[in-house]
């Protein structure tokens, strides 16, 4: 039965599968064991779920009034045995699903990094309004809506927002994570195929919201290299004056790099997130008089 | 001298908020001229406005919820059709400052001015008179409930035309929702609209909990109680114990907003998460208070239309209460993704999914009561058949998105949206229609049209997994919620889809309104001149449809469960009684005056106009006290008055 229904998962997933991308299509370790345990999770429901919708129709049907085969009772309405089952397979169910909860949760913690033979790569990732700044602090590079990463490497993220809450999430390589400001948060994916995949913002974060999309291509060493090179070459820094016009709200930003970061700018960032002397502070409330969103 | 409201805040260069604001106008001025022409306006003062007859309130909450169930639906098929068009580089019609406004007063309606006051109508109607009882224990204090909340409802659709409404989503979460970034008045029309109406909502669950625990006719002890009333006991119990966390949530948001503090801000020592946390210990437990009564109504038209007791009325009961307790323990599985360490999360993703052992428990009992029995199909029970069949599959989702790394990938996605409708119509609503199809013959004394409400059952049942099984799926292929416009063209058939199914719902709700119609027009052939239609086991049967104000001439004495029941099986129904005279509760202006003063202060605040908002808190609070101050609250109704009425009712 469970083999059926996982069979009939898989079949159902990768004909999903091949008209889309998406956490039906993993390119990384974490996305494919994502995508298991959701198929054995919903597996071991459907054990249970399918014959309930089953006996409900069949119940239903059977026992209609116009039934004159029906067997009746009236007094049937409790049965030692029958209740002693109907506590017991849902208990049964979620003592199962406890038990891969309880590992999955910590097998795949985002924090947890990635064992794999290739050095980590670090990258700082803040959310801005609307857009997404990537820094490579041990290349001392940075690029806006494009994200770079070697093939085959852990990638070990840092992730902070200079404005509201955004989750950075890449559905064919995984976990996503919020973006909080003033905070935080720890992230490890790995791209196993070299491609190219959609990633965005999963957590509505204003009017550009739509268009805070990023491309995360994995490439293989060589050229990763290759574009660090280049970016390197190209553009300009991102000193504090240029950082400042990035963090100014725009919607659909392409993509550009800069060819140098000042040293713990993703520290500065939070820090000034956290004093209140970037976007937050309230203290005009009674004031001034109230921007509108069309001025 | 009018704070910020000026002349700019009515939107002259946007047609389409415009022109549906204009519309409304124009139907509340028919409605109102109507009134006038037929002279309705005293009857409509003296039984339903100044009402404090538990049934009468029950019924405006139904009619309020099912008003706003229209406007709740506009927003959401315009989302849909949004959706559809706006792929690839298109735009669609609706702007992001515009499309912002409806999917975040979507989710407010639908929740706070549709499901509840759906919900909290059917407790106010059948609760009293399940219990045996004349009214609820409060009955003034019930009157100012349901005006507090249409109070709420008033200023919300206000935003349409004078202003603009919240672009924070339904949650509302800082630090998008505090000034610096949501300056304008949205944000405030969502917080006093929920503060106001939240007041009533709190009122309502110390008003549930008081009956139900103190007035119960006599002989009626906890466990004799019908299934409904435990459920209503748990969401009152819910209300009482989570809405003043919204109410102090939202009050420091405000501080935030109208003081410039700092709770939730992102700078200056405030914390953006602790909003989060707060918002779903209230936002969780609210599903619950939701889903609790209609599992209610499922159980009460499974027992009577199998012409079976319950099955396992006990484990019914404490899987209720477990649901209630457990309901609180689990709210940070609405932010797995915030970065906790996995001992957390697995924690909290196990207690959600223990919620699902007494709900399992609560479908087996429902179909065991269809074991054996004799399932006669009527609009109820297409309901709670449907119902059964498309909450597993929603509860499988839900447990799914338990499981904090699975969380991880759909968390937010369309997949996370097409999970908690597929619990909310398929849960919440599908009860609430058939509850309301139910209970409706008791209300009015003329059943409604079965036919009609076949044909929206199935547009109900046929429109949900059309609009919605699309959305599974596109969850699955990384679309995420709320987007303006959507970049991957690939997605549009399914989008396509879902516009579909969402106009299979439209012809639904028109089958609805036809159902009304129809049945008020052939109401003479359906009057049911027994008080039970439907062969029912509950004491709401055994007083006539419609019930006299006083609900019962002579309190039952309740012997067993299923009191009515019994009392047919051993022939005590048409006993003749002797009538003592009964004490009833005058009516009250006070519910409807407390709100219009509530309504004016709540918009002033809004608009920062703070004398009117001062003055307007005064009135308000000068007319409670006038009215706690008269001494003249009840008046007798004679024992000639009660048997002649109840001749009249059985003549």
């Amino acid at each position: 039965m469970r083999r059926g229904a996982s069979a009939l998962l898989l079949i159902g997933a990768t004909a999903l599968g091949g008209c889309s991308q998406g956490v039906l299509d993993p390119k990384g370790p974490i996305a494919s064991a994502e995508l298991l345990l959701m198929l054995n999770a919903t597996a071991i429901m459907l054990v249970v779920v399918v014959p309930v919708i089953l006996a409900t129709l069949g119940f239903a049907w059977w026992y209609r009034a116009s039934n004159l085969r029906a067997n009746r009772s009236q007094s049937e309405n409790y049965e030692g045995r029958i209740e002693f089952v109907t506590w017991s397979i849902p208990v049964l169910v979620v003592i199962l699903l406890s038990g891969v909860t309880w590992i999955g949760s910590h097998d795949l913690d985002p924090r947890a990094p990635i064992e794999a033979k290739a050095e980590p790569l670090r990258v700082d990732v803040v959310a801005l309004d609307w857009k997404w700044l990537f820094i490579y602090p041990d290349r001392r590079i940075a690029a806006v809506n494009e994200l770079v990463i070697p093939v085959g490497t852990p990638v070990k993220f840092r992730l902070t927002s200079a404005t509201v809450m955004n989750s950075f999430f890449i559905p064919q390589l995984g976990s996503q994570v919020y973006a909080m400001g003033g905070m935080t948060t720890h992230l490890n994916l790995l791209a196993d195929k070299a491609g190219e995949y959609p990633g965005f913002s999963a957590m509505f974060s204003g009017d550009g919201f739509s268009d805070m999309r990023f491309i995360a291509k994995a490439v293989s060493p060589a050229d990763f290299e290759a574009w660090v090179g280049k970016a390197r070459s190209a553009g300009s820094a991102l000193d504090d004056a240029a950082y400042g016009e990035l963090a100014k709200p725009s919607k659909a930003v392409p993509p550009a790099t800069y060819s140098a970061v000042a040293p713990g700018l993703f520290q500065h960032i939070i820090e000034r997130t956290v004093t209140g002397s970037e976007a937050g502070d309230t203290n005009a409330a009674l004031c001034s008089p109230p921007r509108y969103a069309g001025d | 001298m009018l704070g910020r409201l000026t002349w700019a805040a009515i939107p002259f260069n946007e047609p389409l908020p415009l022109l549906s604001g204009a519309v409304v106008v124009i139907v509340i001025l028919g409605v109102l001229a109507l009134i006038a022409v037929k002279g309705w306006a005293p009857y409509l003062w003296r039984e339903w406005i100044t009402s404090v007859d538990h049934k009468r309130i029950g019924g405006m909450y139904v009619l309020l919820g099912l008003l706003m169930l229209l406007r709740g639906f506009a927003d959401a098929i315009m989302m849909r059709t949004q959706q559809a068009i706006a792929v690839g580089n298109a735009q669609g019609y609706l702007p992001p400052d515009h499309y912002d406004q409806i999917f975040s007063a979507h989710g407010v309606i639908m929740i706070f001015f549709v499901a509840m006051p759906l919900v909290i109508g059917l407790m106010n109607f059948v609760v009293p008179l399940q219990l045996g009882v004349r009214d609820v224990a409060f009955p003034r204090l019930n009157a100012v409930s349901f005006w507090l909340t249409a109070s709420g409802a008033l200023l919300i659709n206000l935003s349409l035309v004078i202003g603009n409404f919240a672009r924070t989503t339904w949650w509302n979460y800082p630090p998008l929702s505090e000034l610096a970034f949501s300056p304008d008045v949205g944000v405030d029309y969502y917080l006093w609209s929920i503060q106001i109406s939240g007041i009533g909502t709190l009122l309502t669950g110390v008003n549930f909990v008081t009956t139900i625990l103190k007035l119960r006719a006599p002989g009626m002890t906890y466990f004799r109680m019908p299934v409904f009333c435990w459920t209503a006991l748990a969401t009152n119990m819910m209300i009482v114990a989570v809405f003043p966390i919204l109410t102090a949530t939202f009050g420091m948001l405000l501080l935030d907003r109208y003081l410039g503090m700092h709770f939730f801000t992102n700078g200056a020592g405030g914390n953006p998460m602790m909003y989060v946390n707060l918002f779903w210990a209230w936002g969780h437990p609210e599903v619950y208070i939701l889903i609790l009564p209609a599992f209610g109504v499922y159980s009460e038209v499974i027992a009577t239309f199998s012409g079976k007791g319950l099955f396992s009325y006990r484990s019914m009961v404490l899987a209720t209460l477990g649901i209630c307790i457990l309901s609180m323990m689990v709210w940070l599985h609405h932010f797995f993704t915030m970065g906790a360490g996995a001992d957390v999360n697995a924690v909290f993703g196990i207690m959600s999914s223990i919620i699902g052992v007494p709900t399992g428990v609560k479908v087996f009992n429902w179909l065991f009561t269809m074991y054996r029995g004799k399932v006669v199909f009527t609009t109820p029970v297409l309901y709670t058949v449907g119902f059964m069949v498309t909450f597993v599959i929603g509860g499988l989702t839900g447990v799914l998105l338990a499981v904090p790394p699975v969380d991880f990938e759909l968390h937010n996605s369309a997949f996370l949206v097409a999970h908690f409708h597929n619990v909310i119509i398929g849960g919440v609503l599908y009860g609430a229609l058939a509850g309301y199809n139910y209970w409706f013959p008791k209300a009015f004394g003329f059943t409604l049209d079965e036919r009609w409400g076949k044909a929206s059952f199935w547009c109900w049942l046929i429109g949900f997994y059309l609009a919605f099984t699309p959305l599974y799926v596109l969850g699955l292929m990384g679309m995420t919620r709320r987007l303006q416009h959507i970049a991957d063209p690939s997605w549009q058939p399914l989008l396509l889809v879902a516009e579909l199914g969402a106009v299979v719902i439209f012809a639904g709700i028109l089958c609805q309104i036809v159902q009304l119609y129809v049945s008020i027009r052939t109401r003479e052939q359906r009057r049911d001149l027994t008080g039970d239609p439907w062969n029912g086991r509950t004491l709401e049967w055994a007083t006539s449809s419609p019930p006299p104000a006083y609900n019962f001439a002579v309190l039952p004495r309740v012997e067993t469960l299923d009191a009515f029941w019994q009392m047919k099986q051993t022939g005590q129904v048409s006993r003749e009684r002797t009538y003592e005279a009964i004490k009833m509760p005058h009516n009250s202006a006070i519910g409807v005056v407390t709100a219009f003063f509530a309504t004016i202060t709540g918009f002033a605040l809004i608009w920062h106009i703070w004398w009117i908002a001062i003055l307007g808190i005064l009135a308000a609070v000068v007319a409670m006290l006038f009215s706690g101050w008269s001494d003249e609250r009840e008046r007798e109704v004679t024992a000639t008055e009660i048997s002649e009425m109840e001749r009249a009712a059985r003549a």
